[in-house]
């Protein structure tokens, strides 16, 4: 941008839009696509969620094609598909227990939504929907909002008891609730805030060390090898993250079935 | 910051909406079952074969045992037909030595009474024998025939006083 200070105003602003497209941020662009108004809902195919669709089109390629021969024995692609289904149902089963099967479904979804939209984002072209906070958030307010009314569906309104851990001594009362009541509410934004913080880290990250890797000319190969070092870590954290947010979406719903 | 842009906010959740109902509505009813149903399949294949397996284990043991069973009754009776052999073989010993022994003991009877009728009838000749002899002897010294009657009365005072 140090360039376009001594350039006319005109060249500024183009230059302004050029280094706009190589800023670190830019990945994280919303295009509509389709612009499409329902009424006063601005309803846009947005490259955003183009990648959406993606991810329904692959889950539903990898599970309902890969099991489409029904194997007694199956091959690598049908094991994929069935490793995924029975690492999900262990984890509702150890985390949520076994009231916890009739979520199954949709901790599922949720688990293949989230990796997959983070593994889309490695893809080059890619585009991370996770790494969009509203996307995150209205995500972990869909699961906070469900968690609490399978609490109170279960508990009534005993549900409250909740919000004192057992074994508290009364006196503390005044001061435990609310820590409680706080601890609760900021459920959704701290699960939200960590997966959307996290994708946005990374690609940042990467996009940063690959800029440096053409103005370093000669010594490029050093942020070379810092972004393939990187993108290894983040295809972990890709999967980490999709499995930490499964998890404490479990975790949520246990606490919502069993009060503690 | 493009996350902050809150233009973009509400095409971005529309569509998290359809699309996260869509990918939902099919893992409940299409690929959820479908997967479910495979390894649960497979599950009950592998425990039925379990089954069989555990029940064919049983089968060989009930034929093991009535096996042993049998081999048992075989031993058991060849056992008793042994002792009853041995038995039977004992007992005619015994009766064939009953036998003999009678047989025997009549034949020493016989032949007891055999040599008395032969002594006695030895004793009955050496008395004619010693009559007529004496009859000889008389007639030699005499020079005529001895009374009959008194040498054979003679002869039976002799053999009275040495017997």
């Amino acid at each position: 941008m140090d360039r376009g200070v001594t350039a006319t105003p005109v060249r500024t602003k183009e230059i302004d839009k050029v280094a706009e497209a190589h800023s670190p941020l830019a990945q994280f662009e919303i295009k509509r696509l389709v612009p499409i108004q329902i009424g006063d809902l601005d309803a846009s195919f947005t490259n955003s969620a183009l990648f959406m669709v993606f991810t329904v089109v692959l889950v539903t390629i990898f599970l309902v094609l890969g099991m489409r021969r029904n194997a007694l024995v199956p091959g690598r692609w049908q094991s994929m598909a069935e490793l995924s289904y029975i690492f999900i149902a262990n984890m509702v089963r150890d985390t949520a227990g076994p009231e916890g099967r009739r979520f199954f479904p949709f901790i599922f979804t949720l688990f293949m939504f989230v990796l997959v939209g983070n593994m889309l984002g490695m893809v080059p072209y890619g585009f991370a929907y996770t790494s969009h906070i509203i996307v995150t958030f209205s995500i972990a307010l869909i699961i906070f909002i469900g968690v609490t009314v399978v609490g109170f569906a279960k508990h009534g309104i005993r549900f409250f008891g909740f919000f004192l851990p057992p074994g508290t001594p009364l006196l503390m009362a005044p001061l435990a609730v609310p820590i409680e009541i706080i601890s609760y509410l900021s459920r959704p934004v701290s699960l939200s805030v960590r997966l959307f913080a996290n994708m946005l880290a990374g690609h940042t990250l990467i996009k940063v060390f690959a800029g440096f890797i053409v103005s370093m000319g000669v010594f490029g190969f050093v942020p070379f090898a810092f972004v393939f070092a990187l993108t290894g870590l983040e295809l972990l954290i890709a999967f980490l993250q999709a499995y930490v947010f499964t998890v404490l979406t479990c975790l949520y719903l246990h606490d919502a079935l069993h009060m503690h | 910051m493009p996350q902050l842009d809150v233009s973009t906010f509400l095409p971005q959740v529309v569509w998290l909406v359809i699309t996260f109902v869509t990918l939902f509505l099919i893992m409940w009813k299409v690929a959820g079952p479908r997967v479910g149903n495979t390894l649960e399949t497979r599950q009950r294949r592998i425990s039925g074969n379990l089954d069989k397996a555990a029940g064919f284990k049983k089968e060989a043991e009930a034929v093991l045992e009535a096996y042993e069973r049998a081999m048992n009754e075989a031993r058991a009776e060849a056992g008793q037909v042994i002792a009853k052999a041995g038995a039977e073989l004992s007992e005619k010993v015994s009766r064939r030595e009953a036998e003999l022994a009678k047989r025997l003991t009549a034949e020493i009877a016989e032949s007891e009474t055999r040599i008395e009728k032969a002594v006695s009838d030895a004793i009955n000749d050496i008395g004619q024998v010693a009559v007529e002899a004496a009859g000889q002897v008389v007639r030699k010294l005499t020079g005529e025939d001895a009374d009959e009657g008194a040498v054979g009365a003679a002869v039976d005072q002799a053999m009275k006083t040495r017997p």
